[in-house]
């Protein structure tokens, strides 16, 4: 299997079917039946019944062709996968010993432990779950259990609805989509665009009615394991893309102007990461005048593109669904016109039945080591530092003191101190995923692997400073 | 007048950036500015036979910095 989990399988059996029917121009006939083909059975393999496994893959068709067009968010519940996951909350398991210390009834700051039978019993009336009993115990015999899906959710947006199926709180939801990979019943689940992605393709006749062009995230060095970057890129060209261009060229251009406006401003919070943004705003409003002005590297290059392709369509595929939610900012959507994940990708190729590693490569080759590290945490105060540093930047000027902040929880705590001005750091660069982009939640694979890939991949850049990346662009 | 230089990846791993800065002195050196535009493009479908450089809609491929200031002479001097 290609993918990590076989939820993920699921989901691009539903996303290759639809494209396919798409590139046939079969949709509206093929649709009927296609979560019978896609589920045969004729016995369950996943659920109680065959027809509540297809009624599941129906909704999975759902989601390929956009969602739920009235939801705003990127990310929606598909409730009838949902299993309703019992919430036990803290419970006391088999291995309590019935000890006489009784830590876990000390450790408790309500008064919701007490001894019966010489053995703890939680109240869970008086519980507020705060975990003290469960690393006070030492025969670890306390669990504390939570949906996966809320555990996953580092900004609360998710609780339970009356019907105990999981529901998003759009208003706190920053469409990082944590909660579509953690959910092992595959019920939480990302809006795709890739029907939008087939119909420029092909308008496009063949790029003569317009040029369509690729841009790929540098998180592109974790995935494909079977095939190189290079073999990709002959997919993609392949596919009808008329050319493919490296988003990490657009990071080099945000590095560049980062550093300037960090060098003006004296202190900045990072722009790249569309969820760390949307963290901000709904989360720290009073933070949001720090966000840098600058454009993601996605938008960036994309308005490159269409600056000398005018008319061009430009599709950013990458490792995030919150890029979707980017998008849709007013200041986007004229310069990205589809936002496809990795996962999508795989199943668009499959559509067509393209063999990746029966292709020759092509180069992509264009950004610097810079530039494409910023697929990983850590990536971005790399190359923000160096622009400053190809700028001539004096340290008197401006010193950089960067803190990357891998995942919601870590740019909590340093959002935290800076609103209270006690952050020593002058430059968040902020991640809503764990690890960076390669920890995405539309990425194929997430191993221990990818962030060497990324740096390896950053190596091999012919281009070896950020000036030199960025200076063929301006003429 | 308008070249446009072609520095899609293929092209540029085989030096659109030396053959742009060719053409951008010899348009100075023969005080050109004015009249002849040098811009990017991305891909100019000649991939794989790079440098791609398309001169008034005229496409070229396989251009190099030792063959670029030929080229320049005879496609926008009109030497030859």
């Amino acid at each position: 299997m290609v993918f990590d989990t076989q939820v993920q399988e699921l989901k691009y059996k539903a996303l290759k079917e639809a494209a396919r029917l798409a590139w046939q121009d079969q949709l509206l006939k093929g649709l009927l039946g296609a979560s019978a083909r896609l589920v045969p059975g004729p016995q369950p393999t996943m659920r109680c019944c065959i027809y509540k496994e297809r009624a599941v893959m129906e909704e999975r068709l759902r989601m390929a062709m956009g969602g739920d067009e009235d939801n705003e968010n990127i990310i929606e519940v598909i409730k009838v996968a949902c299993d309703e996951c019992p919430v036990a909350g803290v419970r006391v398991t088999e291995s309590c010993r019935g000890c006489i210390a009784h830590r876990c009834m000390n450790a408790c700051p309500k008064g919701a432990i007490s001894i019966v039978n010489h053995r703890a019993v939680v109240d869970q009336e008086k519980c507020v779950e705060c975990g003290r009993c469960v690393s006070a115990c030492p025969y670890s015999a306390i669990v504390k259990s939570a949906r996966p899906c809320e555990k996953a959710c580092k900004t609360g947006a998710i609780r339970m609805d009356e019907n105990k199926k999981a529901a998003i709180d759009n208003s706190k939801c920053i469409s990082c989509g944590a909660c579509v990979y953690q959910c092992p019943f595959g019920a939480i689940s990302d809006k795709s665009f890739i029907l939008d992605c087939v119909d420029l393709v092909k308008q496009s006749q063949n790029n003569q009615a317009y040029q369509v062009f690729a841009i790929v995230a540098p998180s592109i060095s974790s995935q494909f394991h079977h095939a190189s970057v290079e073999q990709v890129v002959s997919g993609l060209k392949a596919l009808g893309f008329y050319n493919v261009v490296e988003t990490a060229l657009g990071a080099d251009m945000t590095a560049w102007r980062e550093a300037q406006e960090l060098a003006e401003k004296k202190f900045l919070t990072s722009s790249c990461c569309p969820a760390f943004v949307e963290y901000i705003h709904k989360f720290f409003p009073d933070m949001a005048s720090h966000i840098s002005h600058n454009l993601s590297p996605m938008a960036e290059i994309a308005k490159y593109i269409k600056r000398i392709h005018p008319g061009s369509k430009v599709v950013f595929i990458g490792p995030c669904t919150a890029k979707k939610a980017e998008r849709r900012l007013p200041q986007v959507s004229e310069l990205v016109d589809c936002v496809l994940t990795f996962e999508e990708l795989q199943a668009l190729f499959d559509s067509r039945e393209i063999d990746l590693t029966a292709l020759p490569g092509e180069a992509l080759d264009n950004a610097s080591y810079f530039g494409r590290v910023f697929a990983r945490s850590g990536g971005l105060a790399v190359a923000v530092e160096q622009a400053l540093k190809e700028r001539g930047v004096e340290p008197e000027e401006f010193q950089l003191n960067a803190i990357s902040c891998s995942g919601v929880e870590e740019c909590r705590a340093a959002l935290l101190r800076a609103s209270r001005d006690m952050l020593p750091n002058n430059f968040i660069e902020g991640m809503a995923c764990e690890n960076g982009c390669i920890g995405g939640a539309g990425c194929i694979t997430h191993g221990p692997k990818s962030k060497a890939d990324v740096d390896q991949y950053g190596r091999q850049a012919m281009e070896k400073t950020i000036r030199d990346a960025i200076g063929i662009l301006d003429f | 007048m308008t070249i446009q230089v072609c520095i899609g990846s293929s092209c540029h791993v085989r030096g659109s950036y030396e053959v742009k800065t060719i053409f951008e002195e010899l348009i100075r050196q023969n005080g050109l500015e004015g009249q002849v535009a040098l811009r990017p493009a991305f891909c100019l479908g000649v991939c794989g036979e790079g440098v791609g450089v398309r001169i008034d809609g005229q496409t070229l491929s396989g251009v190099t910095k030792e063959n670029a200031a030929d080229l320049f002479r005879q496609y926008v001097l009109k030497e030859g």
